[in-house]
């Protein structure tokens, strides 16, 4: 005999300003089955939740429904108070009469009333609910870093820290990403490799880390603590326990004009090559597509002649590995938005106009002009350098309407450097407005406008134009009565907007986790869950999931490490019982199930295994399926494919569903 | 001023995408039209289309099927399974004289709370101009009784 | 295939050359032009600015008549006719209730399926399958394609495929034998409507495309728009004043540069109605080889 309890909350008075709570109560008590019914102001408070586990032990009930918020919020929260007053959690179902009636329908009585057929939906549910055990599965104490850039890196050391085993791919030949590449960063002008360096020479060296470089992940399977990944390594043709970073080879290397994707196109590098002298490995790898030996029929080969460790192997290929992790984060980063996106600019057809990391490479000491500023149609030193910020950025008519978060610092620094450089220089910077939230980052912004005589400009620039040597770029300054300004410029640097790693997308589906239109990763909750995915076992660290700067990188991996050694602080991870089971019966049935198997082809999972039931003379009596409770995530896919019915799917079964529809339209 | 006929409409929707769309509906406070009431599942790979025709037998006017776009199910393929499921039973439903644009089937995001407004509020000015549901009414059980005699005394 | 047309009140009046040049081109090569019957103005920037039902209800009155006629094709030469219907027939197809409030005020029947072509996009389909045959004369000089606004926006009715940087015309004028040439200036706005109203305006604008195009060697300025036309042409007087250059440029109808190449005379292609003298174009003419 059900005795069911309801709650109905007035959550303050985001329920209460729209929905007669009272009545909404009064009429539920009246359902067959109900016990108790009663509304309270806020459900999910101690008081509330004493006075659920109160009214559980008075009136000994069977069940509990609360009307409340989205389950998606307290559905935890209420399963546990059930469980402290002595009945088994699943006994409890929310009623979601805020986020889907209270706060989306007017103050009316069919907003009431939809209260109530929600309610009366949840009654009939529960009624037919079961109690169920959560299941424990091990967990593999190993995670998974995808990306070796400074959210990665920052990741990988944490938890290897932690005392946990940690394995870091990276597509790249070297870990660093972005960073690397970065001349100074704001807002203390430090140099971006002096302070990186050492972290990527502490992840190469860290006993619990392994790092994979120029590899990238193939697959993911299984669910959170126990992962299974195959890694491609992609073949080097060097082999990395015999060479010692030497660079004989890369010296000698016939072809040296190939464009350096390190240096942002404006430098070359050779076919063999470590991408930047800091490069963790210090190892060289040879780029096929462009070495003469590969693309001519073993011509050249020199390379290997010159290698004084016989480190070059021609006939390495690319290798496959698998490995088991409990837990992954993703850090692949961003990438600023290239070639014809602005032809009313000129970007990829003047040379002297180019992005934000095209200056850092010429700012930076390491680069192909040795931290000179120079144009790179002449090399000569330009004597105006024109800034244009949100250049793509909060404009939807080039797609992409979010703000890109670091280019107004950045465009600050390279006014300054530029500066700090050329004291006679001229920079401009035309803006909209100037984002520097950060700590020192306002007055990071006023130093370059009020010290390195900076001149910011605010206004957009609507065409840029080669004439006679120069630049024209047309733009306007709206402070100024909205006077036309025609700047003669030498070069212009385009802060362009920051968009997601080119394979984020494949990854994510690979993953099966979430991503937005513009290909950031999803985030579990905007506000309360910035560094988890909807998927179990997964985080988010740095720009993969939004455009961010360094010290919001550090900070999330930070925080997505903890969520890491959280997921490993023990030997077992509980599961919520959400999974299908076939039926077994008593001989001579057995089980209703016929053995089509027809749910073992459809589960995403291979949850789903074979039972052979045999006699006591061992001979078999009929093939059924069995569901792998430890694999099952409970979509319920196998549950509605199922010809007879024979397998259901706990929490969600068919006489529970049932009994919705038909409370749901029968009052 | 006559009643305006309010349509019942049902919707049976997935718990990661669609479900958490329409919360965040609810948490943008859009407003949208009251006759859409959820049903929850884990995935609309589970959903039995069986129960769409029993919600038709009880009294539904209109229903709405909505679940993660195509690529992106939780559960990876369970929204393929809906899709090839819909399709074979749409042509079903066709060959029976169904009207089958009584069954609105969508994919809504967790990040389209506005797209699941939207497609309540559609919905429900489309059911409503066709119309209650009256083509296929309850079974007159009594009916087997009278075969169930028949065959006894024969 | 029938192919319906839609001169505009300015190609019957301040711009016949065009019109002109264009029937001359098309019978070159033996191509008809249909113009739709009792066709009336677009209502181009006077309308839009005062009422919006009037504003659609003009082209649309234009698109119904064409259905009517039994055309599935129009080609508008003239840039803001070509908005204007385009535009119209972009609305109009988007929403159920304006097209029916339209059909209402014109009282005519429209199902807005009519292909509206521009003129680049009529030569191309049209002309360039047989044009080779008929080409006996290079341009032999540089020109400076100017394809002013409406051409290039909206962009949800653009009729280039690059906004910032189009090339139509340039193909046209190369076919026709000419260099076009790269410049700053393709789509920067010439003053448009404020050619009576504020002159010096657009003495201004149309100064400044006329003198980059002169500073990069252009010796012709090609145009698809009578707008444009009369902005760079009929306003030199005040342009080289405000400029203080004699620039002499000319400015052709794309059609004409293209009818020229074509051996079609200049008279036949109205080269005598324009203000800044055209003999230097003329001349320029070379025969090609047989």
């Amino acid at each position: 005999m059900a005795r069911i309890g309801v709650f109905i909350c007035h959550c303050g008075e985001n329920i209460s300003a729209t929905v007669d709570v009272a009545k909404v109560a009064e009429k539920a008590g009246k359902l067959s089955g109900v016990a108790f019914s009663v509304d309270y102001k806020y459900m999910c408070s101690d008081p509330g939740q004493t006075l659920i586990i109160e009214a559980i032990k008075e009136h000994k009930l069977t069940g509990i429904v609360v009307a409340a918020c989205s389950p998606r919020m307290h559905e935890g929260t209420f399963r546990k108070a059930a469980e402290k007053a002595g009945i088994n959690p699943y006994f409890c179902e929310m009623a979601n009469i805020r986020e889907h009636v209270s706060w989306v329908h007017p103050k009316s009585d069919a907003t009431t009333q939809k209260a109530l057929d929600i309610v009366r939906t949840m009654v009939a549910k529960v009624k037919k609910n079961a109690a169920l055990f959560p299941i424990k599965v091990p967990v593999t104490k190993t995670a998974l870093v995808i990306g070796g850039g400074i959210a990665g890196i920052q990741a990988a050391l944490d938890i290897a820290n932690a005392g946990h085993q940690v394995i870091m791919v990276e597509k790249k030949p070297s870990i660093g990403g972005h960073m690397s590449q970065l001349s100074e960063t704001f807002p203390t002008l430090d140099c971006s490799q002096c302070i990186l360096t050492p972290r990527m020479v502490e992840v190469a060296q860290h006993p619990n880390i392994t790092l994979h470089t120029y590899a990238e992940v193939e697959s993911v399977s299984g669910f959170v603590g126990n992962f299974d990944v195959k890694i491609k390594m992609k073949a080097k043709s060097v082999d990395y326990k015999k060479c010692t970073g030497c660079g004989a080879c890369w010296q000698k290397c016939p072809s040296k004009k190939i464009p350096d994707e390190f240096n942002e196109g404006m430098g070359f590098r050779t076919a063999i090559y470590s991408p930047f002298p800091q490069a963790v490995p210090n190892k060289p790898v040879i780029d096929r597509p462009n070495c003469t030996y590969f693309t001519k029929g073993g011509k050249c080969g020199l390379c290997k002649k010159v290698c004084p460790a016989d480190a070059i192997n021609y006939d390495a290929v690319d290798e496959f590995i698998d490995v088991k992790v409990g837990a992954i984060i993703t850090a692949t980063g961003f990438d600023l938005k290239h070639a014809d996106f602005f032809p009313e600019y000129g970007y990829g057809k003047f040379k002297d106009v180019i992005d934000g990391m095209q200056f850092e490479r010429l700012a930076s000491a390491s680069g192909p002009t040795a931290g000179e500023i120079r144009r790179p149609s002449d090399g000569k030193i330009p004597e105006k350098i024109v800034f244009v910020a949100c250049a793509g950025s909060r404009d939807k008519a080039k797609g992409i309407e979010y703000c890109s978060k670091i280019c107004c610092m950045y465009t600050a620094k390279h006014a300054m450097l530029y500066k700090h450089k050329n004291h006679e220089g001229k920079a401009y910077v035309f803006y909209m407005d100037i984002r520097a939230a950060g700590k020192d980052y306002d007055e990071f912004v006023r130093r370059a406008i009020e010290e390195d005589e900076v001149q910011y400009i605010r206004g957009r620039v609507s065409r840029i134009y080669e004439k006679n040597g120069k630049l024209i770029v047309k733009g306007v300054d709206t402070l100024m009565n909205s006077e036309p300004v025609n700047i003669e410029a030498d070069m212009v640097v385009l802060a362009t907007a920051v968009v997601a790693n080119i394979e984020a997308e494949s990854l994510a589906q690979k993953l099966h986790i979430s991503y937005n239109k513009h290909k950031f990763f999803a985030e579990a909750h905007p506000k309360l869950k910035p560094v988890e995915t909807n998927t179990a076992g997964i985080m988010l660290a740095g720009a993969c999931q939004s455009a961010k700067d360094i010290p919001e990188s550090v900070s999330q991996a930070s925080a997505s490490a903890s969520k890491v050694v959280g997921l490993f602080s023990s030997n077992e991870l509980t599961r919520e019982p959400i999974v299908a089971v076939v039926n077994r019966q008593a001989p001579p049935n057995f089980t209703s199930c016929t053995g089509c198997l027809l749910c073992q082809e459809v589960c995403p999972y291979h949850a789903i295994e074979t039972e052979d039931i045999k006699d006591r003379g061992g001979n078999l009596i009929k093939r059924a399926a069995r569901v792998n409770a430890g694999l099952c995530q409970g979509c319920g896919t196998c549950v509605a494919m199922c010809r007879n019915k024979s397998i259901d799917l706990q929490g969600f079964s068919n006489d529970q569903m049932l009994s919705e529809v038909m409370a749901l339209l029968n009052s | 001023m006559s009643e305006q006929f309010e349509p019942k409409i049902v919707a049976f929707v997935c718990n990661w995408c669609t479900y958490a769309g329409a919360d965040l509906a609810g948490t943008s406070r859009t407003k949208y039209a009251t006759n859409v009431s959820i049903i929850r599942f884990p995935c609309t790979g589970r959903i039995d289309f069986m129960l769409l025709m029993k919600a038709f037998e009880n009294g539904a006017d209109g229903i709405i099927v909505s679940g993660c776009h195509p690529n992106d199910c939780h559960y990876t393929s369970g929204n393929f399974h809906a899709r090839r499921r819909w399709i074979v039973f749409r042509s079903l439903l066709d060959f029976m004289g169904f009207d089958t644009d009584r069954i609105t089937f969508s994919w809504v995001s967790a990040a389209e709370g506005t797209k699941w407004a939207g497609l309540v509020n559609e919905v429900t000015e489309k059911i409503r101009e066709k119309g209650p549901f009256t083509e296929f009414k309850k079974l007159d059980y009594s009916i087997l009784e009278k075969i169930e005699n028949d065959v006894v005394t024969e | 295939m029938r192919i319906g047309y839609y001169p505009g009140c300015s190609l019957e009046g301040s711009s016949k050359e065009y019109n002109d040049s264009l029937f001359a081109v098309a019978e070159k090569c033996g191509v008809t032009l249909e113009v739709i019957k009792d066709w009336s103005c677009c209502g181009a920037s006077a309308a839009h600015n005062l009422n919006h039902d009037l504003a659609l209800a003009l082209p649309a009155r234009t698109l119904a008549l064409a259905e009517k006629q039994g055309l599935e094709e129009i080609v508008v030469p003239c840039a803001a006719c070509y908005s204007r219907i385009a535009g119209t027939k972009n609305e109009i197809s988007r929403n159920v209730a304006v097209k029916a409030k339209i059909e209402g005020f014109i009282d005519l029947k429209l199902s807005a399926d009519v292909r509206i072509l521009t003129v680049f996009e009529f030569l191309q389909k049209y002309i360039f399958p047989t044009v080779d045959q008929h080409i006996v004369n290079k341009l032999n000089q540089k020109a400076a394609c100017y394809y002013g606004c409406l051409y290039t926006r909206p962009k949800e009715i653009a009729a280039v495929e690059q906004i910032e940087n189009p090339m139509e015309m340039d193909e046209v004028i190369a076919k026709a034998g000419a260099t076009p040439i790269e410049w700053a200036f393709k789509t920067e706005c010439c003053g448009a409507g404020l050619s009576v109203s504020r002159t010096d305006i657009v003495a201004k604008l149309s100064g400044k495309i006329i003198e980059d195009a002169a500073d990069r060697g252009a010796e012709s300025i090609v145009v698809a728009c009578p707008m444009c036309h009369m902005n760079l042409d009929m306003r030199r007087p005040e342009i080289k004043k405000q400029l203080k250059k004699d620039i002499n440029i000319p400015v052709l109808f794309i059609t004409q540069a293209l009818g020229l190449s074509m051996g079609i005379p200049a008279d036949k292609l109205g080269l005598n109605k324009h203000y800044v003298p055209t003999d230097k174009v003329v001349n320029c003419i070379v025969k090609m080889e047989a």
